[in-house]
């Protein structure tokens, strides 16, 4: 099955003012940043963006946030955000903050078919509040529901034409699992192959969990903290 | 004299043992990886989806794909494996990390730890930090003795929302190594020049003091 479209324009075709969006990615890395620079040009508001982070204040989800596109977030670390802090602080975002191996495995049931899971983290915390508690050998654990999506993008290094994904290094993260829990995944991606092409063995994301791919124009891949040691 | 950040980070080094997988959060556990004891083999885990992480690379090699959970850019140690955030949490929540250690704001003689959020103020976030608190079973907190206005970190109770309840079980600081048993801080070692009635006073929780509290060897 061919799931190769044009370009990102048919890729987003679909999306509209408020819906959910899954994006991959942790910080900038493994961010699907072709898309994200499309939504900001259609002008599409009022969306829910399920995300591990909210970029930079220039880039990644950074550029929906200074249009004010974004009406909730749900993430697990904002921190190098300012305009992001601003406008939580200020009540103008709504924000579900939900710890990050809580946010991966949330979007994995999603994909899975599981609707909820007992997990021990953030039993004690604000997070419990509201939700039900159970005892598994002694220890406490909070149920916590599977997160879906209207639509999840994720961005790749290599797919082939029937929409199977390969990732590189840790551009991989929240990817797999957002893939498998969008309604409809678009796949951003750097090189596609022909069918074949790519070892059955060595595929990260099966194109069962894919309907749409395109490559990518251009990628800035930004470095958030670039740390290197003397060559020497 | 009081340690700076990477005398905790050296004297955190030292509880390191042989086998260990190990998650470092971000700041002074960052450093830690430098100062490995000889003849011990560990690795690191980064949450993002690292085992097995290298040091920066060198200049000029930087792969804006490869980073740790620090956003910084890292390397992979030959060994080395990349996964999903899923199978990363996995290997967090069930216990397959034997260290986890990380910054806080405050630490309760309870073993409560908050280092996520200021109301009103500071909101970040908490990251994979609930996740590794609620199940790691070696929790090492680094952080600094008292904040800037100079109050104690180290309370009766955290005033600040939690991370994670009853989970802590050694605090490193510039002032000295508590360990936290029975509802009790416990002083184990001071740094180097630093009295007893300094920790004492830079103390807010109950802190139990031995006879004889050794300097610790860095």
């Amino acid at each position: 099955m061919n799931k190769i479209v044009k370009d990102v324009n048919e890729a987003l075709v679909g999306i509209k003012d408020g819906v959910t969006i899954m994006l991959g990615g942790f910080g900038l890395c493994g961010i699907p940043e072709n898309s994200i620079q499309k939504l900001v040009d259609m002008g599409i508001k009022d969306l829910t963006c399920i995300s591990n982070n909210a970029g930079v204040d220039d880039f990644g989800l950074g550029l929906l946030l200074q249009k004010k596109q974004i009406k909730k977030m749900i993430s697990s670390y904002v921190g190098e955000n300012d305009e992001f802090e601003r406008q939580m602080l200020s009540g103008e975002l709504e924000v579900d903050l939900i710890p990050q191996g809580s946010l991966a495995e949330r979007c994995r049931a999603g994909g899975a078919g599981i609707p909820a899971f007992y997990t021990p983290a953030g039993f004690g915390t604000e997070v419990a509040e509201g939700k039900e508690v159970k005892i598994f050998n002694g220890k406490p654990h909070i149920l916590e529901s599977a997160l879906e999506a209207d639509f999840a993008i994720v961005k790749a290094w290599k797919a082939d034409t029937a929409g199977n994904l390969i990732y590189k290094a840790t551009a991989r993260n929240f990817n797999p699992m957002m893939a498998m829990a969008g309604k409809i995944t678009i796949a951003e991606v750097e090189e596609i192959v022909p069918a074949g092409e790519l070892d059955p063995n060595f595929i990260h994301t099966p194109g069962i969990f894919v309907q749409r791919v395109f490559k990518g124009e251009r990628f800035e891949k930004r470095i958030e903290q670039r740390t290197t040691r003397p060559k020497s | 004299m009081a340690l700076d950040k990477i005398g905790i980070a050296k004297r955190i080094a030292q509880e390191l043992q042989d086998g260990w997988y190990v998650n470092l959060g971000i700041g002074i556990p960052t450093l830690v990886a430098n100062y490995i004891p000889e003849g011990i083999e560990v690795e690191f885990q980064s949450e993002n989806g690292l085992l097995g992480m290298g040091p920066f690379p060198i200049e000029g090699e930087e792969d804006a794909d490869l980073i740790n959970a620090g956003k910084q850019t890292v390397t992979v140690m030959d060994g080395g494996v990349i996964f999903d955030s899923a199978t990363s949490f996995a290997m967090i929540r069930g216990q397959h990390v034997q260290l986890t250690v990380l910054g806080a704001m405050e630490v309760a003689q309870n073993g409560d730890i908050a280092n996520w959020k200021i109301p009103g103020k500071m909101v970040k976030g908490m990251g994979g930090a609930m996740d590794l608190v609620a199940s790691a079973q070696n929790i090492i907190v680094a952080m600094m003795h008292t904040n800037k206005k100079g109050e104690s970190k180290l309370l009766k109770e955290c005033t600040l929302p939690l991370t994670g309840v009853g989970c802590v079980t050694r605090v490193v600081t510039n002032l000295a190594v508590i360990k936290i048993e029975e509802g009790k801080f416990h002083l184990v070692e001071r740094a180097p020049g630093v009295s007893v009635q300094e920790i004492i006073d830079a103390t807010e929780g109950e802190l139990v003091v031995p006879d004889n509290v050794p300097e610790m060897v860095l």
